[in-house]
């Protein structure tokens, strides 16, 4: 030991220790994994804390950066996704006051800027999107959240780790839509003055990754979050790059000449292609529903059996071979592995019958004009679909006027409500049933009848009514999912929407990634993708 | 000149005041709602108007109107509706992108064109005239955006010679003319943008071109007995006005004409940016991207005509 650290040794051992710090840091700097994503956004969606462009913001700007007092449990490929606990350990209702919940906060938590997560920050969000008198208010936030936000009436501290929810309605779903609500760091926002704009250039959650950069409306990257709070979740490489990428055939020609390794929504003509070249295709059946909505306040669909002539009419076996195999037929606004799909009758194609119903309404030539877009969110292949369900429902007599309009145009359509748009009898809307609330209960309940909800056609059953109300006031999720399950029994029975079919969602992933689980949901977790050199 | 100058400097405030009345007029015609792509499927129509409030967009289009040229003539052109982000910053960013590959491309066309132009006009009737005459109407027959795709099937996926997508391996801000690893992101789309600019040229060049090698003086000068390249010389500076025309129209088609392009390649510039904005009804983004690319056309069309005037003094303007 003298001998190696004798005087005249040092220098040669500060030069060997050099070299090592030197060498050791250039091999950890190659060593950085990176998953560079190719999402179907137009843009970079919104990532201060209520994401834009669909579900696809919410999948990769919300459940990455950011927790929800509840997140969705994505581990598995077997079954349908489900709420777990997260920035909340525990949630019950208060027994006395069905209107009041009181949620567990996980302690000592931090945000990514070290901020501190406690009552006080839970309550500050929920002014956030809720409070226009409060300083953080972001009415743009407060906009795209009432789709989860509006029974909530205001949050209130019990103490550091627990929080009283008050809600405007008995709402049994409130856990599932604390699960899209995101918490964002009061600390971080206070930083930038309450500017929104300056907060996105260092916005800071709790999520499992941090933000990095940003390039406007090219590329955002966020890199691993080792502190994060559950450990299972650290994600397995260090770096996520998200480029929006909507054209199909760019995604697919950047996973296949090495610029992207995980491809979102590649088009069934070009899986062929992807497969040959080495390429892992995923896909799982997960709560897309492609289908029509139709207005049943005025002719032709206000008689059951055009609807039922409608719904026997389609051939889905011709769907699925349109696209690839990567659809199942619908037969409702459920997919099967929902525990609250129930048994409702399926309308197998029968163009027989289809026509008998139609010649007993009296309805020839059946005609019906209908909203359709050329591209957009979760609408798959609108234009062939939707040619194809035009010459299915003429061939047993109905006359369909299709009209193509663009996506933001339709969403125009879908949120006016049918009464700002007379001249359509039914519009192709895809919707993501990914709860039995968003799914089912806003769908078909009066109160949620449009312009005042999802329910578009104007469906009304006092059945339905008093099933969803008794959902709604029902915390035994068992007992909810009996009443959910008849309630679409109910609703298919009625042929409220024609039923199409549910999408398979296909990736493409490079050989390289290893250890992703597609969960069945329009949310998947990234954090276990290895990247093997 | 300079008088001619200034002149149409002036000319074009009143171009500006219309492309703004236009733009306006087009966003609003069109259907959709610019609130609509911010909202959830379930928004009441008071979320809807509480948000049209905050950004301004219930009041009077005419008001509206009145404001944002009052903004617009201190420079500022609003924020975007989808990401806050200062509106000239955003189109500036973009035309810079844009501008770049454009340049690139109409200096490729350019080139390549002349030289077939010169040799189709000396040659009329030749194979060389029938081949540029064939690469001409297949430049201008073939869709941009099919000719891209196959680029790219062909460079990028089979042969992994050069990038399918994106500006930079680290995007935009990466992106470097003079490093290779970064540059050759350009060379696609450059390509792909320089086929229908070259074969317009090269029409314009040949037909420009054989009309004058068929005038007097060209006559007078073989006579006196000048060599070829020199009497083709005298003929190319007498034909320059219009090809420099032409060459001025296609940058400006190119500035803001390349959607399909950049959308293709994901180049970020104008033509990507006003997809975007199309798509998600971002009527300050929309607006605010007109007007410029109005403006930078106007820019570009004044430069020609100076440029004319100076290569063909006999061009009076003034």
């Amino acid at each position: 030991m003298r001998r190696l650290f004798g005087m005249k040794r040092i220098p040669a051992v500060l030069l060997t220790a050099a070299t090592l710090v030197s060498v050791m840091s250039s091999v950890q700097a190659r060593a950085e994994t990176v998953v560079r994503v190719a999402m179907t956004a137009a843009d970079i969606p919104d990532w201060t804390g209520v994401p834009d462009q669909g579900y696809e913001g919410y999948r990769f700007l919300g459940y990455t950066l950011y927790d929800g007092l509840t997140n969705w449990d994505l581990s598995s490929s077997d079954k349908a996704a489900d709420i777990v606990p997260a920035l909340a350990t525990a949630w019950h209702v208060d027994p006395g006051d069905h209107k009041k919940w009181i949620f567990d906060l996980r302690e000592g938590v931090k945000f990514h800027d070290g901020c501190a997560w406690n009552a006080d920050a839970a309550v500050w969000n929920f002014d956030r999107v809720n409070s226009k008198d409060s300083k953080q208010f972001n009415p743009k936030q407060f906009s795209m959240s009432r789709g989860f936000m509006d029974n909530v009436d205001h949050a209130q501290k019990i103490d550091d780790s627990h929080i009283a929810i008050y809600t405007k309605i008995v709402d049994s779903y409130l856990p599932y839509e604390m699960s899209t609500f995101f918490q964002v760091s009061p600390c971080a926002v206070q930083k930038a003055n309450y500017d929104y704009t300056a907060y996105a250039a260092a916005p800071a959650g709790t999520g499992p990754y941090k933000f990095d950069k940003v390039t406007p409306h090219e590329r955002i990257e966020l890199v691993k979050n080792a502190d994060y709070w559950n450990k299972d979740r650290v994600p397995k490489h260090d770096r996520l790059v998200l480029i929006p990428m909507p054209e199909a055939a760019t995604r697919a020609a950047a996973l296949l000449s090495g610029q992207v390794d995980f491809v979102e929504a590649p088009s069934p003509d070009t899986i062929p292609q992807l497969q040959s070249a080495g390429m892992t295709i995923t896909k799982v059946p997960y709560p897309h529903n492609w289908n029509y909505q139709i207005r049943l306040d005025r002719p032709p669909f206000n008689d059951l059996r055009v609807r039922q002539a409608a719904n026997y009419a389609i051939n889905r076996d011709d769907f699925i071979e349109l696209l690839g195999g990567y659809a199942t037929p619908g037969y409702g606004v459920f997919i099967e592995s929902q525990p609250y799909y129930g048994n409702p009758m399926k309308y197998e194609y029968d163009p027989e019958k289809a026509k008998e119903l139609l010649k007993q309404a009296g309805c020839s030539p059946c005609k019906m004009t209908i909203a359709i877009s050329t591209s957009g969110s979760g609408q798959m292949q609108p234009l062939p679909m939707n040619e194809l369900v035009k010459e299915q429902l003429e061939a047993v007599g109905f006359q369909v006027t299709l009209v193509p309009i663009d996506w933001n145009s339709l969403i125009d359509v879908f949120i006016g409500g049918p009464d700002k748009f007379p001249q359509y009898d039914g519009m192709n809307f895809s919707l993501a049933p990914i709860d039995a609330n968003q799914g089912l209960l806003k769908t078909t309940m009066t109160r949620y009848m449009s312009p005042h909800g999802s329910n578009w056609g104007k469906y009304s059953n006092p059945e339905i009514d008093k099933l969803g109300e008794q959902a709604l006031a029902t915390f035994d999720e068992a007992e909810r999912n009996k009443i959910i399950a008849k309630m679409h029994e109910i609703a298919v029975k009625d042929a409220f929407d024609i039923f199409i079919v549910h999408d398979l969602n296909p990736r493409a992933l490079s050989p390289k990634l290893k250890g992703f689980v597609q969960a069945q949901s329009w949310f998947q977790d990234l954090t276990p993708i290895q990247v093997v050199q | 000149m300079w008088f001619y100058a200034a002149r149409r400097i002036v000319l074009t405030i009143p171009i500006a005041l219309g492309v703004t009345i236009i733009c306006f007029a087009l966003v609003y015609i069109a259907p959709g709602d610019p609130i609509a792509s911010l909202l959830p499927p379930n928004a009441t129509a008071s979320d809807i108007a509480l948000l049209k409030h905050s950004y301004g967009l219930d009041r009077p289009i005419p008001i509206q109107y009145l404001i944002w040229l009052g903004h617009a003539l201190t420079g500022n052109l609003g924020r975007s509706i989808q990401n806050s982000q200062p509106v000239a910053g955003e189109v500036l960013r973009a035309l810079s992108n844009t501008l770049l590959i454009a340049i690139l491309a109409v200096l490729v066309a350019f080139s390549i064109a002349l030289v077939l132009g010169m040799l189709a006009a000396y040659r009329v009737g030749s194979w060389v005239d029938r081949l540029a005459t064939g690469i001409s109407v297949l430049g201008i027959s073939v869709p941009s955006f099919w000719l891209g795709v196959v680029l790219v099937i062909l460079f990028a996926v089979k042969l992994h010679w050069l990038p399918a997508t994106g500006m930079g391996t680290s995007g935009s801000e990466s992106f470097s003319l003079f490093e290779w690893k970064q540059a050759k992101f350009a060379i696609l789309p450059v390509v792909t943008m320089a086929l229908t600019p070259l074969s317009i040229i090269m029409r314009t060049t040949r037909s420009s071109l054989a009309e004058v090698l068929g005038q007097d003086f060209v006559q007078t000068l073989r006579a006196k007995g000048l060599g070829e390249i020199a009497i083709m010389r005298h003929a190319i500076w007498n034909a320059m006005p219009q090809i420099l025309a032409m060459l001025g129209l296609q940058l400006g088609y190119l500035l803001g004409g390349s959607i399909l392009i950049e959308t293709i390649f994901t180049w970020p510039g104008t033509g990507y940016l006003l997809n975007k904005a199309i798509l998600t009804r971002d009527i300050p983004l929309l607006q605010g991207a007109i007007l410029i690319l109005a403006m930078a056309f106007v820019a570009i069309n004044l430069v020609v005509d100076l440029l004319q005037t100076v290569v063909d003094p006999r061009i009076k303007r003034a």
